[in-house]
């Protein structure tokens, strides 16, 4: 019936490298996003404590992306909806850069999949752990409510990521050091974004005001929990590899501080979500929507082990 | 033969491809190792640049078809990209094709935090199309990672323009 093997056989010839991927390759170049980078571990540090803080900031922005990219197609205009997709763009790329330095610096952190599975192990980090091996802080995962939720939960997070980015750009780690000195000039648009909507909506109508509060009394209870230092977060933070987040809290709230006295609204009073004995998001303690959420984003690698894609 | 460099500086980028992976300042480093391969270092733009593969891709593929058989490719994270390394080809480049080329970046003031802004970044800009200063921010984010997006109230036609990081 037909002479080829392919329907797309002759668009282009013989040249199959105007395939972005797949059809045809001859080589198969490494897709490794550190491909090359020094990751030498810095003296003295633990490469099991790294991989642990690693994902700690990569779970952070893993699960925030997810989160945010949940909009997509579902903001109010284009425009927003765009930048919402840019914003978890940046933070999905920041979590494959760090899950991906966890695993450098500890390959035993990494799930172990069938031999012969293609699956990265930044990957296999992000699709095949359960929510108890999780690291992030619970305000990441909280399920989606309306626009000005999702306003009041990025400007919260990016704000305090920032700042903790800003130190961790001195890291004795290269990789912790490059990731965040470029994370930095993509969390000021996350934040300065953020930080105009909720002006807008707080000096909006009356309903734009009513639901930024609501979000805001819905979000707040998981601010704190973000500069809850974690021993590993403490340990690092001493020997100059990572950040103790007690120690941006203040710059933080100086920084929100100045966006509720714009909008003319204050600071809420909702005492923080409590943990179990204890325990937070960066021990692995999670809400009930950790793991709809995981179910979610992990059902199709699951499903396919050794699919490549 | 044709230089490695020349080769990896005419790959153009996936997603201006008006510009060359040098223009846009991505590609920051050719050599030939010990064991005689090709090592290209390339930079992402913006950390989730969902256009490093088909860039390392190909950067493999045209070395491979000048004759170049041992290709790598790694990647160098640090300095950061800046919107700054755009070369003055690139911008023009940019021009031509109705994009409007970045500013200078804004320099870190390492002296303190990164100042909070709550208004539109104001931005010295004019219309790639009529040529009229008289243009508005629509969104600071645009279809790729790297652009906002601009209307201009004279001609009314939009346009993309590459940010300053």
């Amino acid at each position: 019936m037909t002479d080829h093997d392919s329907v797309y056989d002759g668009l282009l010839g013989s040249d199959t490298s105007h395939w972005a991927f797949g059809q045809g390759r001859e080589t198969s170049p490494s897709e490794d996003p550190l491909a090359g980078v020094d990751s030498t571990l810095p003296e003295g540090v633990d490469g099991a404590e790294l991989a642990a803080y690693c994902l700690m900031l990569g779970d952070d922005a893993l699960v925030l992306s997810h989160r945010i990219s949940e909009w997509c197609s579902r903001a109010p205009d284009l425009e927003d909806d765009i930048a919402l997709a840019n914003i978890a763009l940046d933070l999905l790329g920041q979590a494959r850069l760090l899950l991906a330095r966890a695993a450098a610096a500890d390959p035993g952190i990494a799930p172990s999949l069938p031999a012969g599975s293609p699956v990265p192990p930044e990957d296999a980090l992000a699709f095949f752990r359960e929510a108890g091996e999780f690291r992030n802080a619970r305000i990441m995962e909280l399920p989606n409510g309306d626009f000005a939720h999702v306003v009041v939960r990025v400007l919260l997070a990016s704000s305090a990521r920032l700042a903790i980015m800003e130190r961790l750009a001195a890291s004795r780690d290269h990789v912790l050091a490059a990731v965040a000195a470029k994370g930095v000039k993509e969390l000021t648009y996350h934040r300065d974004y953020a930080g105009r909507w909720f002006l807008t909506l707080a000096q909006g109508t009356d309903e734009s005001r009513r639901r930024l509060l609501a979000a805001l009394d819905l979000v707040w209870p998981l601010y704190a929990e973000m500069f809850a230092a974690h021993p590993v977060e403490v340990s690092l933070g001493e020997a100059g590899v990572g950040v103790d987040p007690t120690t941006v809290a203040d710059e933080v709230d100086v920084v929100l501080e100045q966006v509720f006295a714009m909008s003319g609204v204050e600071r809420p009073e909702r005492q923080p979500l409590a943990g179990v004995r204890g325990r937070l998001g960066r021990h692995g303690l999670h809400t009930e929507a950790m793991s709809l959420l995981l179910a979610q984003m992990q059902v199709v690698a699951r499903a396919h082990p050794e699919g490549r894609w | 033969m044709v230089t490695a460099y020349a080769v990896a500086a005419s790959v153009t980028d996936p997603e201006m491809p008006m510009l060359t992976l040098e223009d846009l300042g991505v590609l920051r480093d050719v050599e030939v190792a010990a064991d005689g391969a090709v090592v290209v270092a390339i930079t992402p733009t913006y950390s989730g640049c969902p256009a490093m593969a088909t860039m390392r891709d190909d950067l493999v593929h045209r070395l491979h078809d000048a004759g170049y058989d041992d290709v790598r490719v790694r990647v160098e994270l640090s300095p950061a990209w800046s919107s700054d390394w755009i070369t003055e080809r690139g911008r023009r480049a940019l021009a031509a094709h109705g994009l409007s080329a970045p500013g200078p970046a804004p320099q870190p003031d390492t002296s303190g935090p990164v100042p909070l802004n709550l208004l539109p970044r104001r931005r010295d800009l004019r219309c790639p199309q009529c040529g009229s200063a008289e243009v508005e921010l629509t969104s600071e984010f645009g279809a790729t990672a790297c652009k906002a997006l601009y209307r201009c109230t004279a001609c009314l036609e939009p346009f993309e323009h590459v940010k300053e990081i």
